[in-house]
């Protein structure tokens, strides 16, 4: 494991992606403190006299949005829910996927191309029409959001855990072991769990970059979290009417979503490269 | 039997049919184009409903009354006169003759009742079937039973009479409405469903060509009756225009007339520049945006909360999210409706007073409930200041924002406690107040499913409402309409709605065409009316 | 091969059945009510009870089902509700922009990925390599709908080099394609790079190289030719990823595919509508799916078929 993270720090971008990580963590977990207004409170001079939001500066660091609420401080608690849902939602399609994969590739036979064949059916739906139904369906908030995106996603990762487990299920150990008389439940545990957490993590750091973008995607079709609940998608989508005279409601936002998206891609890249090292350049 | 003849219906169908001013420099020929973003959902009469083809099928199709261009006054159209029998219960309409179908055939009374059984036939889906209702025989034949409408008959090639099984103020309203416009049944029998996309009528203009998700294409109707009008050659609609482009291309010439309202982000700059001052012609809608509250549903079964949430709500503050397009309402009808009180002063905004209402009634230190919105711009935001204005009293709202149906469905179950109405308010599907009042606050709405979504039901005003209606004299026109205008100032001491504005429409178009200011602000055909615009450049 | 063939067409036809039991139990689940929407707001309750017979929504659900199902295998997809078109005539007619944009996007996804691609695996471990594959990054991590607002801003609005929406020219493609062709372009070469790198060990370089080709001979003829493999495998899932996944950049560029006729659809419970897209969607996933399975075997023969 050490050297893994010594091969993991060699590479300086990582590095860098971690640190946007974590620096956006911690504006997300101390936006109450930092934040210079309430996000959710509509100022009256937040708005020209003919209804348009303010440019950035002054009073308002990055401007006004349509609403007359303060741009920065809808950023910083936005973050909240970019990171609350992409761990959330990440972590049930990752647990979901790691799940429906380690037991179909261990167990194969009917079961095994049971579960696959619904993978494969779920991957033949089309993924946002499937989230734009489901949220028809359930009253959007933060948590039926993180759900849909949950559902959508946990495909990908159950067909590589698929393939990982059928690979090291057929291995003698395992024979060996089975014969020895253990139940399937230790050899899981035991046996085939542990070789799967490098590629499950990296699974989950680069999911949450896809996830973050759904979200985004989601609330810019007007069918995210729960109003005045910030979201840098939202953001986008409430503002998109005056986009070509008021463009930092759009490239504020849209920056921060590329950023965080970017910096676990780094990282969960790096990851890869340093957990298993006859993968690099993959 | 004493006949009152509108001996004056002569008279008033010449002076009616006169031209708006200004029509000296109207020339004939040319052609205009017209910028939508969606594309258009069907042509058939019958079942056409939303705002964007209901003046297109205007132009396509006509009925046996019409309005004079440009006002809410009716006027007769492919009747030439009409009588009313003196207990209101007979309508006889003479037809013009010469009237013809795009197709060539000359139109007759058949086809007349031909197209208003299409309307109640319930083969049809038709939406507007329930405007027939107080024909006799409507409920034989919409309930399945009957093949014909025992009402409606035609002793001659050109006389139509219509009998009502009750005395019905706005049926002239109803016999102009599109849902009973001509059709001709071979046309019908041909395209079957498919004669939405292959309108034949009798209007001004015919369509000649759709291609779906591009253009539609009208030509000028050259045997229509009125010899005077339309002006224009052709009119091409080219659907799949953003409103920003299409604003754009309106700048450089390309486009005339902008069928979507000019986008938000523009609009501030485009109505400032003097350069367009004669482009822009601002006119009344007969519309009102409104806050429900479900009156069956505690703690909006108390008046004195109601009262409370129509006081709280800063109206010039979402006018100005709205780009001041609209102006505050206070009452449910628009400006532009008859029987529309002007010295009412409705609920000032004070939210200290609605605080203290809200302690009379028990919640001083407020409650908890929901504010269902329509998912597309700008009503999410227009929640999130309502939200806010709420929050301001005590109220904390929690903002739903669901796909249309979805709010429309909540609203029928009762299940919803508040909506905000945008994009789903009500627009008048003609210019009588009593339009107003039957399906969204009569008890007749009340009911699962219906549209009266504050579930509000007062007997003793439903009561009022059918005695307003049954004042078919034309000599008893005013207090009628004082008798409406008191049932919604009354209704609004209950207050089941807190109307919020009424918007006001502000059309745009270019500089090469030509017509009266009123034909641009018509709060019936919107966005200008198609038969009576001209192109100056014609030839 | 041809049973395998007949085996996966077999189980490609289930799961698209499967799509259509999934797609339709889910428009029943959301809450409103179809023949409201088409009786309007001023039907009265026998004209909805009427409506509602005449299009077979009181029928159970199973029964509704397999009705559909059974019209769908005679190529009938029924009528929109609230148009009353038929959906094969809705869909046929925006079906040409969303192939035009797919292409456009695979295009795009090409020009930018496999020239990058090839560049950094020839430069490996150098900056250049480097940069290229921050740049790949950042193409995948940007959502659409802000590279969409941002290519218009700068492109249509401010250098009005290209018109800002609409449909038509050739013209008119380019932001759009663009778009979604820069995320594309980003999977690309770093799949492009890879892949390179894998075929440029090989010994057969080696060999090309002893033979005295040049080096842009070597990698451009043999490299590139055993390289481009992969990609055409991710062409196959790109099939199915535009034709569902393109709403957003319809919606920002007023682009009239089948994406912006399934949202609306869905707004308005059109449910015929919302059954049709869905179910051409399924099948365009299928087929490229189908077609990356079967050029995956070529590229690595350890890879049984299944």
């Amino acid at each position: 494991m050490s050297d893994a993270w010594k091969r993991f720090r060699r590479d300086r971008l990582a590095l860098v992606g971690l640190g946007v990580v974590v620096v956006m963590s911690a504006a997300a977990l101390l936006a109450p403190a930092i934040a210079p207004h309430d996000p959710s409170a509509q100022f009256f001079d937040g708005l020209t006299l003919q209804g348009a939001p303010v440019p950035p500066g002054g009073k308002y660091l990055l401007g006004t949005d349509l609403l007359g609420r303060d741009l920065l401080s809808r950023l910083l608690f936005g973050a909240r829910t970019s990171l609350v849902i992409g761990v959330a939602a990440n972590g049930a399609a990752v647990l979901v996927g790691t799940a429906l994969g380690v037991v179909a590739g261990y167990l194969q036979g009917w079961a095994g191309a049971a579960i696959m064949r619904f993978t494969d059916l779920m991957m033949a739906f089309p993924a946002l029409l499937l989230a734009i139904a489901l949220a028809a369906i359930f009253a959007p908030s933060l948590w039926i959001v993180a759900m849909v995106i949950a559902l959508v996603n946990w495909v990908q990762i159950a067909r590589v855990v698929y393939t990982e487990t059928t690979a090291l299920a057929a291995r003698d150990y395992i024979e060996a072991a089975r014969a020895l008389g253990a139940t399937n439940a230790r050899i899981l545990a035991l046996h085939l769990l542990p070789h799967l957490v490098p590629t499950v993590l990296v699974y989950a750091t680069l999911g949450i970059a896809t996830t973050v973008l759904l979200e985004a995607t989601l609330s810019f079709l007007g069918i995210g979290v729960r109003p005045p609940t910030p979201s840098w998608g939202g953001i986008i989508f409430e503002s998109q009417s005056y986009f070509l005279s008021a463009p930092w409601l759009v490239f504020f936002p849209g920056a921060a979503i590329m950023l965080l998206a970017l910096s676990f891609n780094l990282v969960g890249d790096a990851l890869r490269d340093a957990l298993d090292p006859t993968q690099r350049g993959r | 039997m004493n006949r009152l003849y509108m001996t004056a219906a002569a008279a008033l169908v010449a002076a009616a049919t006169a031209l708006p001013a200004a029509a000296e420099e109207a020339k004939r020929g040319g052609t205009m184009v017209v910028a939508y973003k969606d594309d258009i959902s069907t042509f058939d009469p019958a079942i056409g409903y939303d705002w964007q083809n209901w003046s297109m099928i205007k132009s396509l199709f006509d009925g046996l009354m019409d309005y004079k261009p440009g006002t809410t006054d009716l006027i007769p159209d492919l009747a030439e006169s009409y009588a009313i029998s003196a207990d209101g219960l007979t309508y006889t309409f003479k037809l013009r003759p010469g009237v013809k179908f795009h197709n060539g055939r000359a139109m007759t009374a058949a086809d007349v009742k031909y197209s208003i059984e299409r309307a109640v036939n319930p083969a049809t889906q038709s939406p507007g079937q329930g405007f027939f209702a107080s024909i006799k025989g409507f409920d034989e034949m919409a309930g399945g039973g009957a093949a014909e409408l025992a009402g409606v008959t035609t002793p001659d090639d050109s006389t139509v009479v219509i009998e009502l099984s009750r005395p019905d103020a706005t049926f002239l309203h109803v016999a102009a409405i599109n849902f009973g416009f001509a059709v001709p049944k071979e046309e019908v029998e041909k395209y079957g469903p498919d004669f939405g996309r292959n309108p034949v009528g009798t209007g001004a203009y015919k369509m000649t060509e759709w291609t779906l998700g591009q253009r539609v294409v009208f030509e000028r109707n050259a045997d229509y009756y009125r010899p005077d009008a339309p002006y224009l050659d052709k009119i091409v609609f080219e659907v799949g225009q953003d409103p920003t482009v299409a604003l754009l291309r309106l700048q450089r010439g390309e486009v005339d007339v902008l069928g979507d309202p000019i986008p938000s982000a523009q609009f501030v700059e485009v109505v400032n520049d003097p350069a367009n001052k004669d482009l822009i012609v601002e006119g009344g809608l007969l519309h009102t945006g409104y806050v429900t509250m479900n009156v069956t549903q505690p703690p909006f079964d108390s008046k004195l909360v109601r009262q409370a949430v129509n006081m709280a709500i800063n109206k010039d503050r979402i006018l100005r999210i709205v780009n001041n397009r609209g102006v505050a309402a206070n009452q449910p009808l628009p400006p532009a409706m008859p029987a529309y009180d002007t010295d009412y002063k409705g609920y000032a905004f004070d939210p200290a007073k609605a605080k203290a209402l809200l302690a009379e009634a028990g919640h001083a230190d407020g409650f908890a409930t929901e504010l269902y919105v329509m998912n597309t711009d700008p009503n999410p935001r227009i929640a999130q200041a309502i939200q806010q204005d709420l929050a301001e009293i005590g109220v904390k709202a929690e903002v739903k924002s669901l796909a249309q149906s979805v709010v429309i469905a909540a609203g029928g179950d009762g299940t919803a406690p508040m909506i905000w109405s945008g994009g789903m308010a009500w627009i008048a599907d003609f210019p009588d107040p009593s339009n107003f009042y039957g399906p969204i606050l009569g008890c007749g709405g009340a009911v699962p499913g219906g549209w009266n979504w504050a579930k509000y039901c007062n007997e003793a005003l439903d009561a009022k409402a059918a005695a307003a209606d049954a004042m078919v004299d034309p000599a008893k026109a005013a207090e009628r309409l004082d008798l409406w205008r008191s049932i919604y100032i009354e209704l609004m001491d209950d207050a089941p709605w807190a109307p919020v504005f009424n918007e006001v429409r502000f059309a745009m178009h270019s500089a090469r065409i030509g017509g009266d200011k009123i034909l641009f602000a018509d709060p019936i055909h919107i966005p200008v009316h198609y038969d009576y615009v001209y192109a100056k450049d014609a030839q | 091969m041809l049973s395998h063939l007949a085996r996966r067409l077999t189980a490609s036809l289930l799961i698209l059945l499967g799509v259509t039991l999934i797609t339709f139990c889910l428009t029943f689940l959301i809450p409103a009510d179809p023949v409201r929407m088409i009786a309007g707001r001023s039907a009265t309750p026998e004209t909805v009870a009427s409506i509602r017979h005449q299009l077979g929504l009181d029928r159970p659900l199973p029964v509704q089902y397999a009705s559909y199902v059974g019209k769908l295998v005679q190529g009938d997809m029924g009528r929109s509700y609230v148009q009353k078109t038929e959906v094969a005539t809705l869909i046929r007619s925006r079906l040409p922009a969303t192939l035009l944009l797919m292409a456009g996007a695979i295009f795009f996804e090409l020009l930018i990925g496999m020239p990058a691609g090839v560049f950094a695996a020839t430069r490996r471990g150098r900056p250049a390599d480097r940069g290229i594959m921050i740049l790949s990054f950042a193409g995948v991590s940007t959502p659409q709908f802000v590279l969409g607002l941002l290519l218009l801003y700068v492109f249509a609005y401010l250098l009005g080099w290209f018109p800002l929406s609409g449909y038509g020219t050739p013209a008119h493609l380019v932001l759009p394609a663009l778009t979604l062709g820069v995320a594309g372009g980003g999977w690309y070469s770093r799949m492009m790079r890879s892949s390179m790198v894998e075929v440029l060990r090989h010994d057969y370089i080696r060999t090309a190289r002893a033979k005295g080709l040049s080096e842009r001979g070597v990698v451009l003829v043999h490299g590139l030719r055993n390289a481009v493999l992969p990609l055409i495998a991710m062409i196959g899932l790109d099939i199915g990823i535009f034709m569902s996944g393109a709403v957003v950049v319809e919606s920002v560029f007023g682009w009239p595919g089948i994406g912006q006729l399934a949202w609306q659809a869905i707004q308005r419970l059109d449910i015929p509508i919302i059954m049709g897209v869905t179910l051409v969607a399924a099948v365009a996933i299928v087929i490229g799916n189908l077609l990356a399975d079967l050029v995956t075997p070529l590229i690595d023969p350890r890879i049984r078929l299944r």
